[in-house]
């Protein structure tokens, strides 16, 4: 599977860029660099190797001073770490651009008449599109959600839609993430300090800007503002609700509030009484109207959900079946971006709009079918198994780069548990331009942008590609070796 | 502004102070130390320790100067130890670190840094100590003039002065106790402890502009609880506490304000209207205590106003 190799004759600092049969996002397959980064290409060239590695130090210093960390779970303590940024813009045309805001507006409209529809009347379902026992046998379908009337039926307010690039350069969905998705302050930091490292380069390619994301955010959570609330839409009280500072994303729950100028909330400071929340406030309880949740359904109400979270709000969820309090995202999205229900975008999309897919999926073969179970199984080596309710590249199996025992243990785990995985092909999927040991590299990148679903949608031109920093590697997850590259949509 | 932003910052501020005072303290101590005879080091260092407001245990007999002095520099488990309240200050402030400034957060984490890079080995460094003073001071500057004097401001400033008025009264007891008895062991070495008692409180400058270097300990005492500017008299922090509380109050706009604020001013007061030689007369000991158990009451009645009150007295209007 491995892609064959050409030296190519780039002048340095391109000249360890290596083509394969990847599609690659600067150069075409006749080795000649794409027009739309020509700029960026040029200036490169003019740049020495010290000046490159100044900025680079320059943009790392300035991760490092925001404070801009994740954690990794399951390692020993001090795992809190710099996000790693990739110092060289990812560009794409206005037109591939748009090709792919439409994808994600068909898309996300599809699955939120999808999750109203499984928690009222199960349309869907009776008509045998879907299968009724992959609904309910999902660990994210909220049995509480049946029947409860959600604001604007706005179930996804804010998606972060994984895309990668086909060797055809066409874009595919490669799962949705339609709970708790997060990354975009990384997003907003690394175009801050990209203006401030390229100035030149970033006017001459004529950038869309991002910044409004913020705004955008807080007007679509404006609009789930519960009808009766004292304060009517134009001040509501939004609060973002964040595990704690022992969150890996605690970064980007802080920066967001601020940003937003919403209170930063932990489930200690909101009470409910009389099925109204408040938070307390040194002025006593004030009303809350809508929820920014970065806490899992699980976590979020010890009494409707986990006994054992201390995380939430005891109570929170009977004041949302009240109608008193929003939440983005609602409940039960999750079995929205299950990997076996994903299989099944497609014909989601065909049966609520009567239109086919901009956006295909990837091929997915699900492992509690027998004839797609034998297939894979036959030939694990040449496919990644993931486990359809995880995410952050947890709980997978890369076949290609995977022993033998892994794959043993894969088996089992499948045989056990059919329902639980799905496999897809290996892609290849599309490589960018990056600034390593001193010279430019081609790397594997992702594409995520961010999706948000209120009285409109609203799509910020770009998004989070994120980066496989290790030379072949196809896993970009911050959690597994992966960086981040600002994006940019030429205008 | 959220009650545990309040509660966080509130406490933040409580546990620099102390360990600021902390250190001073034990500086002070290990200067006295080179003065005077070595046979009643270890006697000394258990007073030290309670007059810093550490717990007293069955083992007493066993603290040596050595590990005392130890265990209130380095020992986390000790909740008096300097360790301890470097930590404790870090970890409030984490919790609300979009709060504070970054300059406020970069300053505390040195110092944390700092603390935690400082080995038992060297005990008795000063330079230790002295960064203690010098990282709470800077902290302190940069906490004036890089955040907002608002409501969270007037929460560190009410931490700060309850703290150091408990800390000054807690010191004055204890040293009182000990050494206000006349015609005890030598008068030179008595001398060095009062002298070492104004250190502890930075006041023996100001002490000698105001009475000269003529040291007794009625005028210390005057000093120490009474003077109205003088910034590490109990006087000056109670006034300092209710100045905080009241602007606390107006920033924050709470219908139940009017309980601590009454408290505050109370012991305002207290310490507005008292005369030195009443209060020897009644008994330092007595007053001292009757201050301690006010500001416990500030305490409790600023938790229960603004971080933890009940449901139905805080619903708003």
């Amino acid at each position: 599977m491995a892609g064959t190799a050409t030296k190519h004759t780039l002048p340095a600092p391109f000249h360890e860029y290596e083509l394969d049969d990847a599609f690659d996002e600067m150069v075409d397959s006749g080795g000649a660099v794409r027009p739309h980064y020509r700029h960026i290409y040029e200036a490169l060239r003019e740049l020495t190797g010290d000046e490159l590695r100044r900025r680079q130090q320059i943009a790392d210093l300035s991760f490092l001073h925001q404070g801009i960390t994740f954690t990794v779970y399951g390692r020993d303590e001090g795992t809190e770490r710099i996000f790693p940024n990739d110092l060289l813009p990812r560009v794409l045309t206005r037109e591939e651009w748009t090709r792919i805001e439409i994808g994600l507006t068909q898309r996300i409209t599809a699955l939120n008449l999808f999750l109203k529809d499984i928690y009222h009347e199960g349309k869907i379902l009776n008509d045998g599109v879907v299968p009724r026992e992959i609904i309910y046998s999902c660990k994210h379908f909220r049995r509480q959600m049946r029947g409860l009337h959600v604001r604007k039926d706005a179930y996804v307010t804010v998606a972060g839609t994984d895309l990668i690039r086909m060797p055809s350069g066409e874009f595919v969905v490669l799962e949705d993430n339609l709970r708790v998705p997060s990354g975009v302050s990384y997003m907003l930091v690394s175009r801050e300090v990209m203006k401030r490292l390229f100035p030149d380069l970033f006017r001459k390619c004529g950038v869309q800007p991002i910044e409004h994301y913020s705004q955008a955010l807080l007007s679509t959570l404006r609009a789930l503002t519960p009808q009766g609330s004292p304060r009517g839409t134009s001040e509501p009280t939004i609060v973002l609700l964040t595990p704690g500072v022992f969150n890996s994303a605690y970064f980007e729950h802080a920066f967001l509030a601020r940003q937003m100028g919403i209170e930063l909330v932990e489930g200690r400071d909101l009470v409910v009484h009389d099925n109204f929340v408040y938070m307390r406030t040194t002025a006593g309880l004030r009303r809350v109207d809508v929820i920014y949740r970065r806490i899992d359904d699980d976590f979020i109400d010890p009494m409707a959900f986990r006994a054992d979270s201390s995380l939430g709000v005891p109570g929170l969820f009977n004041a949302y079946r009240a109608g008193n309090v929003s939440m983005a995202n609602a409940l039960g999205t999750g079995v929205a971006d299950d990997k076996a229900v994903y299989a099944y975008v497609p014909s989601i999309i065909k049966y609520y709009l009567k239109e086919d897919p901009i956006l295909d999926n990837v091929q997915t073969f699900l492992m509690s079918d027998p004839v797609h179970r034998r297939h894979v199984l036959a030939r694990l080596q040449d496919y990644v198994v993931k486990a359809v309710g995880e995410s952050g590249g947890y709980g997978m199996l890369i076949g290609p780069h995977s022993t033998a025992e892994q794959r043993d243990e894969f088996r089992r785990r499948i045989e056990a548990d059919p329902r639980n995985y799905i496999a897809q092909p290996t892609i290849r999927f599309s490589r960018a331009p990056c600034f390593l040991d001193g010279n430019v590299q081609p790397r594997h990148v992702d594409l995520r942008p961010y999706i948000l679903f209120g009285d409109k949608v609203t799509v910020v031109p770009g998004g989070l590609t994120r980066v496989a920093l290790r030379k072949g590697s196809l896993v970009v997850n911050s959690s597994q070796g992966g960086g981040s590259k600002d994006t940019w949509v030429l205008d | 502004m959220l009650s545990r932003v309040a509660d966080s910052l509130y406490w933040m501020s409580r546990y620099l102070e102390r360990a600021e005072h902390t250190a001073r303290v034990i500086n002070i101590q290990l200067n006295l130390m080179l003065e005077r005879g070595s046979q009643s080091e270890d006697l000394d260092w258990v007073r030290v320790g309670r007059s810093l407001g550490m717990e007293s245990s069955e083992d007493e007999d066993d603290w040596s100067a050595e590990s005392l002095a130890q265990s209130l520099l380095y020992d986390a488990s000790n909740r008096s130890s300097i360790v301890a309240s470097i930590v404790n200050a870090r970890e409030n402030a984490r919790q609300v670190r979009e709060q504070i400034s970054s300059e406020m957060w970069e300053q505390l984490n040195r110092l944390f840094h700092a603390v935690r890079r400082s080995s038992p080995e060297a005990w008795d460094s000063r330079e230790f100590l002295q960064s203690i003073k010098e990282g709470a001071h800077l902290f302190q500057g940069i906490t004036d003039s890089t955040m907002t004097h608002g409501e969270g401001w007037q929460f560190i400033q009410g931490g700060r002065y309850l703290e150091r008025a408990v800390a000054v009264s807690t010191l004055l007891d204890g040293h009182f106790h000990e050494f206000h008895q006349p015609a005890q062991a030598g008068a030179e070495r008595v001398y060095l402890e009062w002298i070492g008692l104004l250190r502890s409180c930075t006041a023996f400058e100001a002490y000698c502009k105001a009475y000269t270097a003529d040291v007794k300990p009625g005028r210390i005492a005057e000093f120490l609880v009474l003077h109205p500017t003088f910034p590490h008299s109990i006087r000056f922090s109670a006034e300092a506490l209710e100045t905080a509380i009241k602007e606390i109050g107006r920033e924050a706009g709470s219908r139940r304000a009017a309980r601590v604020e009454r408290i505050a001013g109370r012991l305002r007061a207290t310490l507005g209207f008292s005369q030195i030689d009443e209060i020897m007369s009644g008994g330092l000991h007595a007053y001292l205590q009757e201050l301690l158990r006010q500001c416990g009451q500030v305490h409790g009645a600023l938790y229960q106003t603004y971080v933890s009150y009940p449901i139905e007295a805080a619903l708003e209007a």
